[in-house]
């Protein structure tokens, strides 16, 4: 005998495969988007970061001013180029450029002045910049910092300029509103670096051969993305394709709720409420069917991300499989919720698609939760689909083990739990009329 | 086999089925007729399980139905009015699938799957998916969904509406079958001639509340009319004939005077329409057309709640 169970489980799964163009749109759309999201945040980890577009506008013409702009174009990570104020600022606001500094006329002199008195007036770099481009506008100003204090102690420690910025300074350094012995360590640093500079230009320091360098940075930065081991690159599909696909299996959720409410209005609802057939058995069946079938869409995407990108259940298989398997069991109680809370078909899809995406949005399955404000990072830890990410990410490309998977898998299957039991308890079971 | 009482159903304000009491014998096909939105739907849905009536009972075989796994549902067969089946898979698949919810081993699923196809005649269409079917055929195979597990009753909720006159002479001809077989019916209809042709009882139901429970011909004795006589006159002229003048020909019942025809009410065909036809000839009303037709169910519905059936 054919139990009642397996056999609408069967024939929900039958329907699922046998409708071919759904199937393929199942699977094809959360591929392309998770390959396009992968690619962005940094695919297999062998692509070039792209540079940051970046305009120079000397005003200045100074020996300072033209060391920094080659310092900064000569800067890995920025794409510079030369231009004058209105153009430059006509392409940030077009968006061709992200930031563009201008160096002021009087710069050098003026930055020599500041250098070695805190007291004078500092000379302005502008830094015009795209609003919408604020992360790399701070890291511009980095790097332009680091340029410009390399740039004006060189200068001053070996240019021209810094010998009458020197020599000024030594003149009216008595007027200088400043403690007597401050002004006696200044006169001191002051006079050494005359006596530096008088060496190079007789040629009888020992720098003579050195080239000419000023204050550098005293550290050198080694970074290390922390994967699941040495070597191991850091794959963004592994993300996103775990992001789309719990994008898509919520959708599915969707389409199992709304397809119940449709159900409920048609001649086949009556004929399944007419036979002898436990609540459990209807609703039970029609849950196991969706999270087959969420299963195996989850299983070819990773499927599909494991033969084209390359991503690795780096982790614990177990520990993968079982947040796929509890994911998939949530989605379908989520799927039987919808169904039991909405009144009609058309009224609960729209607001079913809403309520998805806000929590795929929030889970990070779109960027990944640390670009969140730090009050919505923890307010997320209450979305379900977040608990997903979170085990996705761990078993996928962080490689951790089964322990970093349990709680995941024991919150969704709490929940999972948790929506079917309500969906028993409000689902209306008399069919209208 | 089936007894009904004193069913009642609410929704919100709306009261769909008021007091519905109603009985079927064994192997006895009643005709619930109605016009939409009677309560026929509601009446069959609370005797099937579907629907919890406020009050009243429900009997199948001297018992209630208990919850919804009591093996006696298996004693019913429904046939819901709109189409029960899965469209993407094929009409084996779908009775397979219909045959095990009824707990059904698959030889006998088997048997039972070709009995039935074979009966409303899809037997050569059986692995063909439902999506492709006309819609008579997949009237005639949700009829066969609900005959697998051989139920001693079936309810059928309007089974041929949409269908064309030939897949409902078909279905029409699968019921009489399983009259003979002695199977009891409950069929709803709004249309008078189906319950004329099927059934054996015929009750009338109007905004929830039974109106009429007998017959065909003890509900025709409730009119004053045995027959309707339709004469068209000559040039469709009735010029200053009164209906008065017509009223007093010996026999006529009623008279009713629309264009150039007359629709007369007379008790008995064969004695009183010649003397009719007769006394309008003689009076200059010669006619070209007679059609008399009997006082059909619809005249019931008419003389019992003063609309049609289809209003």
């Amino acid at each position: 005998m054919l139990n009642p169970f397996l056999a609408l489980t069967r024939k929900d799964v039958k329907l699922f495969f046998g409708n071919r163009r759904a199937l393929l749109v199942t699977i094809a759309a959360p591929i392309a988007i998770a390959s396009f999201f992968g690619y962005l945040f940094g695919g297999g980890g062998s692509t070039e970061p792209s540079r940051i577009a970046v305009l120079a506008v000397d005003q200045d013409g100074s020996a300072i001013s033209r060391e920094i702009a080659a310092g900064l174009t000569a800067d890995k990570n920025l794409e510079v180029k030369p231009s004058t104020l209105e153009p430059a600022r006509e392409a940030v606001r077009k968006g061709k450029a992200v930031v563009a500094f201008v160096i002021p006329k009087g710069f050098g002199a003026d930055a020599g002045r500041a250098f070695f008195n805190g007291g004078a007036s500092k000379p302005e770099i502008a830094l015009l910049y795209d609003p919408s481009h604020g992360a790399e506008m701070s890291m511009v100003q980095g790097i332009l910092t680091g340029h410009v204090m390399e740039a004006v102690s060189k200068e001053m420690f070996n240019g021209q300029t810094g010998r009458s910025v020197v020599k000024d300074t030594l003149a009216q350094l008595d007027r200088f509103d400043m403690a007597p012995e401050q002004k006696k360590g200044l006169r001191g640093l002051l006079e050494g670096v005359q006596g530096w500079n008088a060496a190079q230009e007789t040629g009888t320091g020992s720098a003579q051969e050195a080239p000419r360098v000023g204050l550098t940075l005293p550290y050198q930065v080694r970074s290390e993305a922390v994967t699941s081991g040495t070597g191991v690159k850091y794959n963004g599909y592994a993300h996103s394709f775990g992001g789309m696909g719990i994008q898509f299996i919520l959708f599915l959720g969707i389409d199992i709720g709304i397809g119940l409410l449709m159900q409920r209005q048609t001649g086949v609802w009556k004929r399944l409420r007419a036979a002898p057939l436990s609540r459990g058995v209807l609703l039970g069946s029609r849950a196991t069917s969706a999270a087959i079938t969420s299963m195996f869409v989850l299983m070819v995407l990773f499927a599909f991300a494991r033969v084209v990108f390359g991503v690795r259940i780096q982790g614990s298989v177990a520990g993968f499989l079982g947040v796929c398997a509890a994911f998939s069991l949530m989605t379908a109680a989520w799927g039987l919720l919808i169904a039991a809370l909405g009144k009609t078909p058309e009224a609960t899809r729209g607001l079913s698609i809403v309520t998805t995406l806000f929590m795929v949005m929030l889970a990070g399955a779109w960027v990944p939760t640390f670009v969140f404000p730090a009050w919505l990072q923890k307010l997320t830890v209450v979305i379900p689909a977040r608990w997903a990410m979170d085990g996705l990410d761990a078993m996928t490309w962080r490689g951790l083990g089964f322990s970093a998977a349990a709680l995941p898998i024991a919150l969704l299957s709490g929940c999972a739990l948790a929506f079917g039991a309500l969906a028993v308890l409000r689902f209306r079971w008399d069919v209208d009329g | 086999m089936l007894e009904v009482t004193a069913l009642r159903k609410s929704y919100g304000d709306i009261v769909a089925v008021d007091g519905v009491s109603l009985n079927a014998g064994k192997g006895e096909t009643i005709g619930l007729l109605g016009p939409n939105g009677a309560g026929k739907t509601t009446t069959v849905s609370m005797i099937a399980g579907l629907v919890r009536p406020d009050s009243g009972t429900v009997l199948i075989d001297g018992r209630p139905l208990q919850g919804d796994t009591d093996p006696a549902k298996r004693a019913i067969g429904l046939v819901p009015q709109d189409i029960g089946l899965f469209d993407e898979i094929s009409a084996r698949e779908n009775l397979h699938l219909f045959g095990a919810l009824y707990g059904m081993d698959r030889a006998n699923r088997r048997r039972a799957i070709d009995a039935a196809l074979d009966l409303v005649g899809l037997a050569e269409r059986a692995k063909d998916k439902v999506a492709g079917f006309s819609g008579g055929m997949m009237r005639r195979l949700n009829l066969a969904a609900a005959l697998l597990h051989d139920p001693q009753l079936l309810l059928l909720d309007e089974p041929t509406v949409g269908v064309d006159p030939q897949s409902r002479n078909a279905i029409f001809d699968n019921l009489e079958t399983l009259k003979k077989r002695g199977k009891t019916l409950l069929y709803t209809t709004h249309y008078m001639e189906e319950a004329e042709r099927l059934c054996d009882r015929i009750v009338i139901i109007d905004h929830g509340k039974v109106i009429a429970d007998d017959t065909l011909q003890g509900l025709q004795r409730l009119l004053p009319v045995a027959n309707l006589l339709s004469v068209e006159l000559e040039e469709s002229k009735a010029d200053g004939l009164r209906p008065e003048d017509v009223q007093a020909i010996s026999g006529v019942q009623s008279v009713e005077i629309l264009g150039g025809t007359l629709r007369i009410g007379i008790r008995d065909l064969a004695a009183d329409s010649p003397g009719i036809l007769r006394w309008l000839v003689e009076r200059g009303y010669p006619f070209q057309h007679v059609v008399s037709e009997r006082a059909s169910l619809e005249t019931v519905f008419l003389t019992l709640t003063g609309r049609s059936l289809r209003d």
